[in-house]
């Protein structure tokens, strides 16, 4: 645990001292406000699912470009030998920075809330239980997005192909229920149940289930736990 | 004790290592030579966990790096070839980082710092980004991150590539400090450098180990017998041809006629030293002695004759 902490806090130092991190967030606020704010005014109803809808979108590109030289960036830049060469498991490695990424998508996430106290300061009849289950889903998402952006970082060096490769993966859970139906009937309901979106409207709408908890937990696992075999067949090369 | 036993590495079909074997006492300061490619970093990526072997093993004292690599990577301090560092972090966070990795606490970590700060003489960069650094302190940065933990065996893989003179005389002596109680192995091209690092040298050419021994037994070893060029004026042919029989353990293995001067290759049993013998039978024979240079054997010659050139790419 020592480890994973000690490598988080010097991700986290890292995308703060650099200005990317600053770029993104203020990209991802903008877009998330300009988007929110438009519907927000336009409807006239008190709550916040238009921003439930949009930020799963924007993450599309923002996750990926949080994630992308998590470990892209160690194996080109060379440091990849010193970590390995640390009495580190990569499992705690892959955790440590997994963990940093995630709290830069959490960051993002926070810039968020200052619409949810525009709504606190203009709206009526808020639904509270209803806008943390939408930000616990918001969270799940980012985290899903994060740990397939952290495998697809471990597969390359190069962080442009490490963006591209998370974009296509996150994209390609987030279309899933849109492409129902080309599918036979029989197949729908797993791939639905694959869908990022199924998981995350039900969560939008004040529900959580724990099949919803189930479905990114384990996707999470499933993706770190690829992601230091990754890491592991290097040594083989 | 490390031993290495009969490691062995592919990468795909080539055949980077095909059965090293050596080992290093305490105390010892190893000097791993060879040309470019001749798998030197390689034996040292595999001894440190980063690269694992296709067969062979690496053992320090009971533990091997196949069952204990994390046990092993705790007792081994590795600058690497490119001596790669964040950049982005401060000397002294890059320092602490390491600390933390290495399981030291915050006292430990405070004794450790000012140990290897003194060292490497790191006391004005020590609040710097690592990018701001020179490539000489960055070297150096690379090193205290090394022996922070105070390791029982310490690798570095071309510590003073691209360093000024002084800089190389410091980290050498560095080197050489650290030496006395901990085993030290250095991998080098710089036949210059490992010769005045480093106890004993092992060569390694096309993946295979070629020699292991002091400077003075590889010397020895390459050649066999001692050679001298003898430069002299007004010896006739009969004097010449007497020199082998009047002067013991001698052979004139050739006679160059040069403007009217002899020059004569003499050799010798590495044991023996005629040259006073050789002085009275000139004066005697009423030669003028122009040159008399007894050749000397360096490192480089027998680097060259034991990996054929002076070095290869990759």
């Amino acid at each position: 645990m020592n480890n994973v902490m000690a490598i988080y806090r010097k991700e986290v130092g890292a995308y703060f001292k650099s200005p990317m991190a600053y770029i993104f967030l203020v990209f991802f606020a903008l877009f998330n406000g300009y988007f929110f704010s438009n519907t927000f005014f336009l409807f006239g109803q008190s709550d916040m699912r238009a921003l439930f809808n949009i930020t799963p979108m924007i993450y599309l590109i923002f996750v990926p470009a949080v994630t992308m030289g998590v470990l892209a960036r160690e194996k080109s830049a060379g440091t990849n030998e010193l970590m390995a060469t640390l009495p580190i498991k990569n499992f705690e490695l892959v955790i440590g920075k997994y963990l940093s990424a995630f709290t830069l998508v959490l960051a993002g996430l926070g810039f968020t809330l200052i619409h949810f106290f525009s709504l606190l300061a203009v709206g009526t009849n808020i639904d509270y239980g209803g806008v943390i289950c939408g930000y616990l889903g918001l969270a799940l998402v980012g985290a899903f997005y994060a740990a397939i952006g952290t495998f697809t970082s471990s597969l390359t060096d190069n962080q442009v192909v490490a963006f591209i490769l998370a974009a296509v993966f996150v994209l390609g859970f987030y279309l899933l229920d849109k492409l129902l139906i080309f599918v036979p009937a029989a197949l729908a309901g797993p791939i639905q149940f694959m869908a990022v979106d199924y998981h995350l409207s039900n969560m939008s709408r004040g529900v959580v289930d724990s099949r919803n908890l189930v479905y990114f937990g384990s996707l999470i696992w499933l993706f770190l736990v690829l992601t230091v075999r990754v890491i592991d067949m290097r040594k083989w090369r | 004790m490390i031993r290495v036993e009969n490691l062995e590495k592919y990468y795909g079909d080539i055949h980077a290592l095909k059965g090293i074997d050596f080992e290093i006492d305490d105390g010892e300061i190893v000097g791993f030579l060879g040309a470019n490619g001749a798998g030197k970093s390689t034996t040292l990526k595999i001894m440190t966990g980063f690269l694992a072997p296709s067969a062979g093993n690496v053992f320090i004292d009971d533990l091997n790096i196949q069952d204990h690599s994390l046990d092993i990577r705790e007792q081994i301090g590795y600058l690497p070839e490119m001596n790669p560092l964040y950049g982005e972090m401060r000397v002294y966070d890059y320092l602490e980082f390491t600390s933390q990795i290495r399981g030291l606490d915050a006292g430990e970590f405070k004794t450790a710092l000012d140990r290897v700060v003194g060292q490497c003489g790191l006391r004005d960069v020590i609040h710097l980004p690592i990018s701001a650094c020179s490539k000489g302190y960055k070297q150096r940065v690379g090193l205290s991150a090394a022996i922070l933990h105070d390791p029982k065996v310490l690798i570095f893989d071309e510590p003073v590539s691209g360093l000024d003179p002084n800089q190389i005389v410091e980290i050498r002596n560095l080197i050489r400090e650290l030496g006395q109680q901990k085993m030290v192995i250095i991998s080098s091209h710089i036949l210059q450098e490992i010769e005045a690092t480093v106890d004993r040298i092992v060569i390694i050419d096309h993946g295979e180990i070629v020699a292991n021994g002091t400077s003075q037994e590889l010397m020895a070893g390459f050649m066999g017998r001692t050679q001298l060029t003898l430069d002299v004026k007004y010896a006739n042919e009969e004097s010449l041809a007497a020199l082998t029989n009047s002067v013991d353990e001698i052979e004139v293995a050739n006679i160059e006629a040069v403007n009217g001067r002899s020059v004569l290759s003499i050799e010798y049993a590495r044991e023996e030293d005629p040259r006073e013998a050789i002085f009275d039978y000139a004066k005697n024979s009423g030669w003028a002695i122009l040159e008399m240079t007894q050749n000397q054997v360096h490192l480089e010659d027998v680097f060259r004759g034991l990996t054929g050139e002076g070095g290869r790419d990759e």
